[in-house]
């Protein structure tokens, strides 16, 4: 693969291929070959828990195109359906498998979200052979490269997975260390990897496991009850994964402290009023925010004093583009309102309704 | 059908119902909803239009670099990558560009990201093309494509002695369509007429240089270089087939707002416009070419040159089906729909460039304020 990859990414033939490049030939052979896309194809769904009324988990494994440069574990990467032929729309998960290489096959976990389009999509309908397109890995919560001898991790709800990914390097590892290792679940049987877990409790190689489940009466997070199972925690490298409040709680156990590296998914920001005007717009480039007045982005970002780039302001033109990062924006030619994050959107014919952030 | 419409040389009051007849509100709201209408559509068929074209493109392109070993196929090389070419121009860069296929989330069909195989950097040509040209279409002083600042294509544009050469310079535009495009954001008639400084355009030099770099390099000197020997014939292919491509895309894209009956609307008269308005002037700025469907497809449906400016944004395999809709729509408020084959089309415009390049003589412009009996009136009747 080295020599056609050289080949294939050499300065001739983005030449020959120019303006289009190389990807875009490849593609229309086999969605398989790219020589700097990466793109995957789906080989294995399989289903990690299933409680009736409750969204169900699957662990997807991915056969990357030779594009893909492998992860560290904990790293996320952006992963793109196309819904019925047509739309592709992105989001994140986190790599569950241990680190992988240069091309390696490896997994994601997640839980069906009931308003999440594409974890519903990859969980209740994807099958064998599907393609999805793929970012390289990315992110910073990651293990050094020499783990250090005590490790500490803290997830909860589906922020196991990157940790458990860790926890699985650490083991191909050989890590001879000591590792301790806390999650929350809802309940027993919201558990994810259960059967894996409690083989790495009883295998024992100096990992201790505590499953707890607070709504069973195990208790919850606190400094007090963290000092009890890790006397000196503060200073263990911690990795703490999981919903807002999870984190929020071992933020104020750590009370600054150098050694907690977190990771947490963002809460949803307010949805609006009737008339939209409520709220807050926020310009994340620049960082400036204020008050939604309810006019077009294009007129918001201006009274903040940016000066984004626009055309027609008419909505023809498309010179306006920006991508919008949170909230819901309504057309204001058509009245048609888009939640999608990540959505690039025509700031001149967009009016916020209720929060909304856009890379300006 | 009693809409009449009006020769080259009148403004657009006289042509089919003047603007205070026209309730244009009601006019624009009709059009918005077709707008909403297919928006709200669009899906799988039109992203598995879109892919079987550019994977039709990329075929076309793909044997045409190949059959050039071949030299016995050299002019089925030259018709192979002609059509790339064209294809790749109009049907996908040009409509891509317009942000029609944003909406599928495929970067290699994103305005923002596509780049087309012609001399024009896609950034610039955005910038002149989506939002000066379909913004102020045919609004005399702001709309750059009225003549290119090389051409006299309205007789508001006042004669000298230079539009003499109008037919020739026409001629050399159409050989070297590709690089007037590409030129057309530097200005260089604003220039020459120090409009405008040649340091002014410096932020438009470097992706200029680059593009034209990289096309040259590959039609010009790496292709040919791969076929050894026949370095010559494959050169001359090559080039042969980009002079084929700009001589097809010159002649639609002006059948798309020069035939006759097409209008003209000062800036006075757009100020301050209403979205009906701006319906009306798109509608009444440009003119379709009737055609077979692959006829349709090789304008990159820029046939549907009305419903393009209408609707810049919506996928052009789409005009055809609502060109029905807008057709019936004029009708009824009695505004003209310019509409003709080919062949009628290109000769009314070669008749303009040619009528234009002499000064105006009185009778003409007595006739202005007359509606005349023009040849689009009986297409209209159809």
């Amino acid at each position: 693969m080295s020599i056609t990859g050289t080949l294939l990414r050499s300065r001739a033939l983005a030449a020959l291929t120019s303006p289009h490049g190389v990807d875009r030939y490849l593609e229309q052979v086999n969605p398989m070959w790219a020589a700097h896309e990466v793109r995957a194809r789906i080989v294995d769904v399989h289903r990690e828990v299933d409680v009736p009324g409750h969204p169900p988990v699957a662990t997807i494994t991915l056969q990357p195109t030779s594009t893909w440069r492998g992860h560290r574990a904990g790293q996320h990467v952006q992963l793109g359906v196309e819904f019925d032929g047509a739309r592709r729309t992105t989001r994140v998960f986190t790599v569950s498998s241990p680190d992988s290489r240069h091309g390696d096959r490896f997994t994601i976990t997640l839980r069906a979200n009931p308003e999440g389009v594409v974890s519903r999509y990859l969980v209740e309908r994807a099958t064998p052979g599907t393609m999805v397109h793929l970012s390289q890995a990315q992110g910073e919560f990651v293990l050094p490269d020499h783990v250090p001898d005590h490790v500490l991790f803290i997830s909860g709800g589906s922020g196991i997975t990157p940790v458990m990914s860790m926890l699985r390097s650490l083991q191909r590892r050989t890590h001879r260390g000591r590792v301790t290792f806390v999650h929350y679940a809802q309940s027993p049987d919201h558990q994810i990897f259960a059967a894996e877990l409690e083989e790495i409790r009883r295998s024992g190689h100096g990992i201790d496991v505590h499953l707890l489940h607070p709504e069973l009466g195990d208790p919850a997070l606190s400094p007090a009850w963290l000092g009890r199972l890790v006397p000196g925690y503060r200073d263990v490298p911690t990795w703490a994964c999981g919903p807002a409040p999870l984190i929020e709680a071992v933020q104020a156990a750590y009370d600054g402290s150098e050694a907690l590296r977190v990771e947490y998914f963002k809460p949803p920001r307010v949805r609006a009023s009737e008339d939209g005007s409520t709220g807050e717009v926020a310009f994340s480039r620049s960082g400036k925010a204020a008050p939604n007045t309810g006019a077009s982005l294009l007129e918001q970002a201006e009274a903040l004093g940016l000066r984004p780039e626009f055309g027609c302001r008419m909505g023809i033109c498309f010179s306006c583009t920006s991508r919008k990062t949170e909230g819901t924006v309504r057309n204001v030619l058509t009245g048609e309102e888009s939640s999608l994050p990540d959505e690039d959107i025509r700031i001149c014919v967009s009016a916020p309704v209720g929060d909304c952030a856009v890379a300006l | 059908m009693t809409t009449q419409t009006t020769s080259t040389d009148t403004t657009h009051q006289v042509s089919a119902g003047s603007t205070s007849e026209i309730d244009l509100d009601a006019f624009g709201a009709e059009l918005d909803a077709i707008r909403q209408r297919v928006i709200a559509d669009l899906g799988e068929e039109d992203a598995a239009y879109i892919r079987t074209v550019v994977k039709t493109q990329r075929g076309f392109e793909v044997a045409g670099r190949a059959l050039f070993y071949l030299p016995p196929a050299w002019p089925l090389a030259v018709a192979a990558l002609s059509v790339s070419k064209i294809l790749d121009n109009m049907e996908i860069g040009h409509n891509v560009m317009h942000g029609q296929y944003d909406w599928m989330g495929d970067p290699g069909l994103n305005s923002r990201m596509y780049e087309w195989d012609t001399m024009c950097p896609s950034e610039q040509w955005k910038f002149s093309h989506n939002y000066i040209h379909h913004t102020y279409t045919n609004i005399l002083g702001k709309d750059r494509d009225i003549g290119y600042g090389i051409l006299r294509m309205d007789e508001d544009q006042e004669w000298r002695p230079y539009y003499l050469g109008n037919p020739l310079y026409a001629t050399l535009l159409m050989l070297g369509f590709e690089w007037g495009v590409a030129l057309h954001d530097l200005e260089f008639d604003r220039i020459m007429a120090g409009e405008k400084t040649w340091a002014e355009t410096k932020h438009l030099h470097r992706g200029l240089l680059r593009k034209i770099r990289n096309q040259t390099l590959k039609d010009y000197v790496l292709f040919p270089a791969l076929t050894g020997p026949l370095f010559p014939a494959t050169l001359a292919g090559n080039a042969l087939a980009n002079l084929i491509r700009n001589i097809w895309t010159f002649n639609i894209i002006f059948c798309g707002h020069f035939p006759a009956g097409v209008s003209t609307f000062s800036q006075e008269e757009c100020e301050d416009e209403s979205r009906g308005h701006w319906y009306y002037r798109q509608l009444l700025g440009s003119a379709n070419i009737t055609g077979s469907k692959l006829f349709h497809v090789m304008t990159g449906n820029l046939s549907h040159q009305i419903e393009h400016h209408l609707f810049p944004d919506i996928p052009a395999r789409r005009y055809p089906e609502i060109a029905v809709e807008v057709r019936e729509i004029c009708e009824r408020y009695g505004i003209a729909y310019n509409s003709g084959p080919l062949g009628r089309q290109l000769g009314s415009v070669a008749r303009k460039i040619c009528r234009l390049a002499l000064p105006d003589r009185l009778g003409r412009r007595a006739a202005r304020s007359r509606p005349s009996e023009d040849v689009v009136g009986s297409s209209l009747a159809a």
